[in-house]
């Protein structure tokens, strides 16, 4: 059992070293990681100010920027990993190793917060350097707690992906490629969710992002009026089932998909 | 005895997808399933060098998917350490570890350090441990002035001997090697099978189960070889045994000139038991290799030769190789040539 715990431990600073080493070796990749997802916050920030609406609404964008590189962090960086991890060959190495593969999956979580909290920051830096947005944080406390609410959660659906990603490939990569859009859509990336209406903000509310952003949001921007979704003790409720909730359903999946691979034979199967 | 590896009856088929299976029933057509694996009986001591030898498509790498967990049998059993790979695969996984030829494992920003440290967590080696271990492998494998290097920047045979470092740090109690020296040069290829062979040495507890079709690279390397065709295994024994299963005086080189027609001039002789054409389109010549059903046969097959107007050129009496017993029971030669990248 402990011998167990100490090797998925192990396991996970192991692939988690290759995101911390790459975040270091490959300064070329942060400048773009940051400078490309700001010049879509900065679009939407442009316009708020340009038909006047509240100040808070270009504070808004500046977080969601932030809170997009987690996003594309879990999507492209974990759930999709596990597709080029099978072109390059490493997959079968994982499988094979005596793991869990939560802790490959982990592992690069870990790596990937610690490369995306770094280009996060800079967005929000940046971000509110250049449109002078102020912050009033009402609980430092949960702020944090809903961060990794939040975190536990969207990362719980990113296993969940991988799944799929482990046995379809490229198939499942056209899939989440089909998602991209209608995902930055309803979590209100941009705007506050509730400007979906009732039910589109309830459907919504479904990703977890959706949630936590709307409870950062909240937060951060206390005494103002952000329309939220719930309050924000209900959002981190919600968020403690959903990480609940996602996390055991791709531990079930990872085994489901990897044995429907092994009887198929198309788990190691490359090029599909 | 408790084998390291044993087999029973296993077979692996593979269907066609679930879509492709559904339209081709609809338009009236039936795909049977492939057999890849048929019945196949294996057992390998502790200890020993075992090799599966066989062409293409044999069935060598599914068998090695198998034994390493990456695929479950359709029928039969398989056994690793005396565990049921379908039934356990986390116990058969803390016991085995597997290196494929022309593997692109790992991450290229990574030194050749870094990676086998990376794949020794994954075995929950201690990093110390991990070190010493692959910096003694690095030294073996001359491999000392890359081991800074990214492996991005590596060339083929380096990054090969990477992996063979990455597939024995862990230190694996059996040890999958799948064509670990493909495509590697002569002095490459020939450091890769000493530093095997040494390990096992070094280790006698451990076993190795080594895919090739490099005829000469199993004669030299395996206690025991398995001959593997279309799924199915034709014979297994030590190398000097299936040699020596060939009568004396029966093997034969005969050198004709450029012989274009598919058919072999052998073609359906009583006395002949198997031929493999080997073209030489640069030296205008064509190397038959012969295997005679009797000694005293080869009269006749330089008569057949004279009468398709096949001119023997030259012909050398041979001592059996193991590519003589190959070619004994398959009836065919290997598609890729025999002794290639300085196996003898």
């Amino acid at each position: 059992m402990r011998t167990n715990l100490t090797t998925n431990l192990r396991a996970i600073w192991g692939r988690a070293y290759v995101r911390v080493v790459g975040a270091n070796r490959e300064p070329s990749w942060l400048f773009f990681e940051v400078a490309l997802p700001l010049l879509a916050s900065f679009s939407f920030a442009l316009i708020y100010r340009g038909m006047g609406a509240p100040e808070q609404y270009v504070g808004f964008v500046v977080v969601s920027g932030a809170m997009i590189a987690f996003w594309q962090n879990i999507l492209w960086s974990m759930a999709a990993q596990f597709y080029w991890e099978k072109e390059m060959g490493n997959l079968e190495l994982y499988l094979i190793a005596p793991i869990s593969r939560m802790s490959i999956l982990m592992g690069m979580a870990v790596g990937g917060l610690f490369m995306t909290a770094i280009r996060a920051t800079l967005i929000l830096l940046i971000g509110t350097w250049v449109f002078g947005v102020t912050y009033q944080v009402s609980s430092w406390l949960l702020l944090t707690g809903v961060f990794v609410l939040t975190m536990g959660a969207v990362y719980g659906l990113g296993m969940l992906s991988s799944s799929l990603f482990m046995l379809f490939g490229r198939e499942a990569w056209h899939t989440a490629n089909l998602f991209q859009e209608p995902v930055y859509f309803a979590t209100g990336f941009y705007f506050p969710v509730r400007a979906l209406g009732d039910l589109g903000a309830m459907l919504a509310s479904a990703i977890p992002l959706t949630l936590g952003l709307d409870a950062i949001r909240q937060l951060i921007f206390s005494g103002t009026p952000v329309n939220p979704l719930f309050t924000v003790k209900t959002e981190m409720l919600l968020l403690v089932v959903a990480t609940i909730l996602f996390n055991w359903a791709a531990l079930r999946a990872l085994r489901f998909m990897e044995n429907l691979g092994k009887q198929s034979g198309r788990l190691t199967l490359k090029g599909q | 005895m408790q084998w390291s590896i044993e087999t029973r009856n296993l077979r692996r088929t593979f269907r066609d997808r679930p879509v492709r299976r559904l339209f081709r029933r609809a338009v009236g057509t039936k795909v049977p399933d492939k057999v890849a694996l048929e019945s196949v009986n294996v057992t390998v001591k502790p200890g020993e060098l075992f090799g599966l030898l066989g062409p293409n498509g044999a069935g060598k790498t599914t068998l090695i998917k198998i034994l390493s967990t990456l695929l479950l049998p359709s029928a039969g059993e398989a056994l690793v350490d005396g565990i049921d790979v379908a039934k356990d695969p986390d116990g058969v996984r803390r016991r085995v570890n597997m290196v494929s030829g022309g593997e692109h494992s790992g991450y290229g920003i990574l030194t050749v350090r870094e990676t086998i440290w990376m794949f020794s967590q994954f075995y929950g080696v201690p990093t110390k441990v991990a070190k010493k271990r692959a910096d003694a492998m690095i030294e073996r494998l001359n491999l000392t002035e890359s081991a800074d290097t990214k492996t991005s920047k590596l060339s083929t045979g380096m990054r090969q001997k990477m992996n063979i470092i990455r597939g024995f740090v862990s230190d694996p109690k059996i040890l999958f090697l799948d064509e670990p020296t493909l495509g590697l040069d002569v002095g490459i290829a020939r450091e890769v099978r000493a530093f095997v062979s040494e390990w096992i040495k070094e280790h006698p507890e451990r076993t190795v189960l080594l895919t090739t079709h490099y005829m000469a690279e199993a004669d030299s390397m395996c206690d025991r070889v398995a001959i593997i065709d279309q799924g199915r295994v034709l014979a297994c024994d030590t190398p000097a045994n299936l040699k020596r299963d060939l009568a004396p005086d029966c093997v034969y080189q005969i050198e004709v000139p450029l012989w274009t027609e598919t058919i072999s001039p052998l073609d359906q002789m009583p006395v002949v038991r198997s031929v493999a054409m080997e073209h030489r389109g640069d030296q205008g010549r064509t190397h038959l290799r012969v295997i005679l059903e009797e000694e005293g046969g080869i009269a006749s097959v330089t008569d057949r030769l004279a009468k398709r107007g096949a001119r023997v050129l030259s012909m050398t009496r041979l001592e059996p190789s193991l590519e003589d017993a190959f070619l004994n029971l398959v009836g065919h030669g290997l598609s890729s040539g025999n002794g290639e990248n300085g196996a003898r």
